[in-house]
């Protein structure tokens, strides 16, 4: 069974760790993540920038573009993807057709600050 | 995490929310920065033991107040405190009404106004960048004195008369209506890409001390769009900021001497800080409302997109310095829009666009020096030489002068003109 883990903090807090704490703490994960992956059991990992940086796409027929991050609490993350796009235009190409193809909810767009593949199998 | 080193990052976090909110109750600086100070000296001691809060600010906030009512009243009638433990023990169920009534329009207009306070009209902008550093920052005197480079009590004189101003004035309490809510934006905006710049415009042999400025000027500017999330000017700024601060391993040598942008090694460039700009800045162009800060920033989003100097889309940064000249006529943007000219139609038209410039930038050091560099491009170098030591003679800083005489160095060792495909 895959399971995927999502981390939530307080991004302020965060963003207030000191540049050597921060890169201590990534030092500390990738010792868990290397473990993991040797085994074999570890998948995409990924850092998310900002929330910032985020735009939301509301499903809603047409769909609605919306600054900033999914900020919904009647809504339950139930998934996410990973999709290599140009620029924030193309992704929410992407987001639309698969919006349509699944009418309903929110997509959060999310750029990606840091990114390992990772080789687990189901 | 060590101890406390928890402790001071949800402290950083909490304050400009925190300090803002008890600037609207107590509607004194001074009186709400105690009061924010007490507040986290209690922090200190009761985290460690009980854990942190579930909504820090609130719990500051909440303390921060009853410590400065308290004071109050002892002041009043001489009794003593009541002890430490006992006065903040009911503060778990108090902390969620109060979170509950602090919402987020709430917090928003706080932290704004404490930031607009900061660039009080009449305050110099350095007086305004040190109030804000001090107050919303919460960075040390200490700290201050040293990003400007000046002495603790020269800092420490120049934050007091900053303060004193700021409270001789009416401080801004209302709630802001539209039009004013975006006029502060645009003061602080301009403030925080101040603080941006006194660190940036760091010389080499300061950039090491000074770049904890650009890093604070990022925070606040996320910050801020957090709090305006559908504001393009502030995706604009904060795109801006994380663009350029992305080239900062890059921008000087071993010596501390400036290094250009062509010859900067892009492998020492941010990734990430670039992505976040990119982000950032197709974000802002989405609503087609486009404004300075968007357009240097788009500017700055092209030199980042090139993976070598001359994949650089100069055409593009030609029109975007052609858009800027319209929004913000200045003679520093026409002397930028040069050098994408030169690189577009050739150092013969750039010279001719900078030559009405002259008057008004007579003093101006990159003047000279872009004028130097379209004359020797041109192989005009007696013209040259003459545009490089009026360059040296006006150089700010040491690295300035030294990145002239190596121009001047090559003129001398090559008095052939240089072709001007070899960058």
């Amino acid at each position: 069974m895959l399971y995927a883990i999502l981390c939530y903090h307080d991004e302020d807090f965060v963003g207030s760790w000191s540049k050597e704490h921060d890169a201590d703490v990534m030092q500390k994960l990738t010792v868990v993540q290397e473990q993991l992956a040797k085994q074999g059991r570890l998948g995409p990992v990924a850092r998310l920038l900002p929330t910032t940086a985020a735009t939301t796409l509301r499903k809603d027929d047409p769909p609605l573009v919306l600054d900033g991050p999914f900020a919904e609490t009647k809504e339950q993350l139930l998934g996410f993807y990973i999709v290599d796009c140009k620029n924030l235009d193309e992704v929410l190409d992407v987001a639309r057709d698969l919006g349509k193809a699944n009418p309903g909810g929110t997509y959060e767009i999310r750029p990606v600050g840091v990114f390992h593949p990772g080789g687990a199998r189901p | 995490m060590t101890d406390t080193a928890w402790i001071d990052a949800a402290l950083t976090s909490a304050r400009p929310q925190a300090v803002g909110a008890l600037l609207r109750y107590f509607r004194n600086l001074d009186t709400a920065e105690e009061a924010f100070q007490n507040a986290c000296l209690r922090a200190l001691k009761s985290w460690p033991q009980n854990g942190p809060p579930r909504d820090p600010a609130a719990w500051l906030i909440m303390v921060g107040r009853n410590v400065a009512i308290d004071e109050v009243r002892r002041n009043k009638k001489q009794e003593p405190l009541p002890d430490d433990d006992q006065a903040i023990s009911d503060l778990g169920d108090a902390e969620d009404e109060i979170a509950e009534r602090l919402d987020g329009s709430h917090y928003r207009d706080d932290i704004l106004r404490l930031l607009f306070i900061c660039c009080h009209k009449d305050l110099p902008a350095t007086q305004q960048i040190a109030l804000a550093l001090r107050i919303v920052s919460g960075l040390t005197v200490k700290q201050i004195a040293r990003a400007f480079l000046v002495s603790e009590a020269a800092m420490e004189q120049r934050i007091t008369r900053a303060k004193a101003r700021v409270a001789a004035a009416l401080l801004p309490f209302e709630t802001p209506g539209a039009v004013e809510r975006s006029e502060r934006l645009a003061s602080v905006a301009a403030m925080i890409y101040l603080i941006f710049n006194e660190g940036y415009s760091a010389s080499g042999d300061t950039a090491e001390i000074r770049s904890p400025l650009c890093e604070e000027a990022i925070r606040l500017a996320r910050l801020l769009l957090r709090l305006f999330q559908s504001e393009p000017e502030i995706m604009g700024l904060t795109a801006l900021l994380l663009l350029q601060h992305a080239r900062a391993a890059a921008r000087f040598d071993a010596d501390g001497q400036v290094i250009l942008l062509d010859d900067q090694d892009r492998g020492l460039w941010n990734q990430k800080l670039i992505a976040e700009g990119l982000a950032l800045i197709d974000k802002a162009m989405r609503h087609r409302r486009s404004g300075p800060y968007q357009v240097q920033a788009a500017i700055a989003a092209l030199h980042a997109r090139a993976e070598t100097p001359e994949d650089t889309d100069w055409a593009q940064i030609d029109l975007l310095y052609g858009a800027l000249e319209l929004m913000q006529p200045s003679p520093v943007v026409t002397l930028n829009r040069a050098v994408a000219v030169s690189k577009v139609r050739g150092p013969e038209a750039a010279l001719e666009m900078i030559e009405p410039l002259a008057p008004r930038l007579s003093n101006y050091f990159h003047y000279f020096g872009v004028r130097g560099a379209f004359l020797m491009q041109l192989g005009r170098n007696d013209e040259a030489r003459i545009a490089f030591d009026r360059a040296i003679a006006l150089a700010n800083t040491t690295a300035e002068a030294a990145h002239i005489r190596m121009h001047i160095d090559r003129l001398m060792r090559d008095s052939q003109p240089r072709d001007k495909k070899a960058k």
